[in-house]
């Protein structure tokens, strides 16, 4: 634990290099405001360092910079196609599995990078866990669903039962199924499928979780329970989080960034890029979508 | 005719026509059956019921005849279950490994030479089961004959194989990719996944596979009659390196040689009831496999 403390404390003067490398492409608002002060710096969960992606030869990630800071909500927002989605999988190595994408640049979970030589991808997984647009629960019982992360990270069986029912809880989700933990994961509602897909992914505790879009099947009351819950899950968790919901990231992220064709255009605290934002393409879409 | 009493005559006329071939095929079905059940009911008429079912000999030539099902029932089980033994657990390995496994190309080149072996007429397997196998099995074994459960065994596990795999392939291709991801999500390996998530998923295909595989066994004929020695006797615990007798076998063999009307004939036709019912019974515990699983899913 300590190891991994003393490799985040990045100086603030790395910091500052590393801006003057990419020449303010990005504009960051990390010195004008206090809630970005160099001690924020220190926390940051996931760091992004030109980052670049192909899939075959189309390039859909340019030159990313981008710091996520601990125990905060990240919004990424852009029009269709811009990369969200894409840029979400670097971050716990899902576009692995796309055969024809490659990626160039760093992407530092706790200041280690993970596309760094012998890095564990299994391991990095757990640390960074991730809740897809569609709920997909594994077709066995509630209880076998949440059970099934510990289990294959060797957790022993005493404690299993516990920690389903924690994760439960912390979904929000422990009072609706705790008399039907038997029954079939599929027999739950929309919405209760995709907490329970957040509590399976609480059951191995990440540090990390990423969600892409993952309203965007649900009715607004669902919504408005997820939302909850990911704000009180930012307490112990660092979530980052795809939306097409303009209000939704203004409602809950407390930053956001802007992407646009593959580009982060913007980044900083979301109340800022929503009431003045500084570069014309993200107000546009902002103002066009949200206005 | 107006406009609309034409189409009314259409509508009319295809559904009729729909219903025609329904009914036929219905017709069809129970005239075998009627026909099959028939001729066993003619047979029971002269010979004991339960001498029939619980026999130990199948000697039609004998004074007095003897019709006893249970060295048929055991030559197809011995075979049967010899073949599934070994063509399950490679069938479904075979699938997971196209299907999760092999590169792309590879799988292509496996799919295609699974569907080519599917191809071979069971006459050419027993043609080559007599020539290459039977002596093999015979010099191997040490034995008087090569003509043994085994070697049908073998063959028909070679031909249960191409349904095992293609049936199962396709049940696991069909898992969606989003339990797949799912699970690559919480941190498990493909071994994991594979394991815990995609077989489970894919299970009522996988035992569809299987059971198609198992009516294959027990309906094929040609090859198994190649190869077996098809003697008529209950073997003991040697049974796999013995010559055994199969229901079809025994069908396709004595029916050309029979007399209308004799009981021999209806003999014939109640071991061909009796191959009915085990079909039946297959897919009916085929259908509970894939009710049960439904529960949980
Ligand atoms: N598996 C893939 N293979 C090839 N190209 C892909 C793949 N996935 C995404 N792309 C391309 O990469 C670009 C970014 O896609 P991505 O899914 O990241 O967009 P997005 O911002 O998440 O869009 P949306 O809001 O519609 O979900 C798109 O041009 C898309 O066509
Ligand atoms: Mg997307």
């Amino acid at each position: 634990m300590n190891a991994t403390e003393s490799k985040n404390a990045f100086s603030y003067e790395d910091t500052l290099s590393f801006e003057n490398a990419i020449g303010f492409e990005n504009k960051y608002l990390y010195e004008q405001d206090p809630a970005f002060s160099p001690e924020m710096n220190r926390k940051k969960a996931i760091e992004v360092k030109d980052l670049n992606l192909w899939y075959g030869g189309n390039q859909a990630l340019k030159k990313i910079y981008l710091d996520i800071p601990k125990n905060k909500i990240f919004s990424l927002i852009g029009p269709s196609g811009c990369g969200k989605s894409t840029f979400l999988r670097t971050m716990n190595r899902m576009n692995d599995m796309i055969s024809n994408c490659r990626i160039e640049g760093k992407v530092c979970v706790d200041g280690e990078n993970i596309y760094g030589k012998g890095i564990d991808v299994t391991g990095l997984r757990k640390r960074v866990g991730m809740v897809f647009q569609k709920a997909n629960p594994f077709p066995m019982s509630i209880y076998e669903n949440i059970a099934y992360g510990p289990k294959i990270h060797g957790v022993s069986k005493k404690e299993i039962p516990g920690i389903v029912e924690e994760s439960l809880r912390c979904a929000a989700l422990w009072d609706e199924v705790k008399d039907r933990l038997k029954e079939p994961a599929l027999s739950l509602s929309g919405g209760q499928q995709q907490r329970l897909c957040i509590a399976r992914t609480l059951a191995v505790k990440p540090e990390v979780i990423l969600f892409d879009e993952p309203c965007s099947a649900l009715d607004p009351i669902s919504t408005g329970k997820i939302e909850e819950l990911m704000a009180e899950l930012k307490k112990d968790y660092t979530i980052v989080i795809v939306t097409h919901n303009m209000h939704q990231a203004a409602r809950i992220s407390d930053c956001a960034a802007f992407f646009l064709s593959g580009e982060l255009i913007e980044t900083g605290k979301t109340a800022q890029i929503f009431e003045n934002p500084q570069d014309k393409r993200t107000e546009g879409y902002i103002t066009g979508r949200f206005g | 005719m107006t406009k609309h009493s034409l189409r009314d005559f259409r509508e009319n006329f295809m559904k009729s026509l729909f219903l025609i071939g329904g009914i036929g095929t219905l017709l069809i079905l129970l005239l075998i059956f009627a026909f099959l059940f028939a001729e066993s009911f003619n047979f029971f008429k002269t010979y004991d019921f339960w001498d029939f079912l619980t026999g130990t000999e199948w000697k039609p030539g004998a004074s007095p005849e003897m019709f006893g099902l249970l060295p048929l029932l055991a030559g197809t089980a011995a075979v049967t279950v010899g073949a599934i033994i070994p063509a399950v657990p490679v069938g479904i390995l075979s699938a997971v490994y196209i299907s999760e496994l092999a590169g792309p190309k590879t799988a292509d080149i496996l799919k295609f030479a699974v569907e080519l072996s599917a191809g071979i007429p069971s006459v050419v397997l027993g043609f080559f089961g007599m020539i290459h196998l039977v002596p093999r099995i015979q010099s191997v074994f040490d034995l008087t004959t090569g003509q043994t459960a085994l070697t049908g065994s073998i063959i028909l596990a070679i031909m249960a194989l191409p349904t095992i795999i293609s049936v199962s392939e396709d049940a696991i291709s069909s898992v969606p990719a989003a339990l797949k991801q799912g699970s690559f999500a919480l941190g498990s390996n493909h071994w994991q996944t594979i394991y815990k998530v995609i077989l489970p998923a894919a299970v009522s295909g996988i035992s569809a596979a299987v059971i198609l595989g198992i009516g294959r066994a027990v309906g094929e004929t040609m090859a198994v009659m190649m190869v077996t020695g098809n003697m008529a006797i209950i073997p003991g615990s040697d049974i796999f390196l013995s010559s055994v007798r199969t229901v079809t076998a025994t069908i396709a063999l004595e029916m050309g040689e029979v007399a209308k009307g004799t009981e021999h004939y209806y003999a014939l036709f109640t071991i061909g009831a009796v191959l009915f019912v085990i079909t039946i019974g297959i897919n009916k515990i085929a259908e509970a496999v894939k009710r049960k699983h439904k529960q949980v899913t």
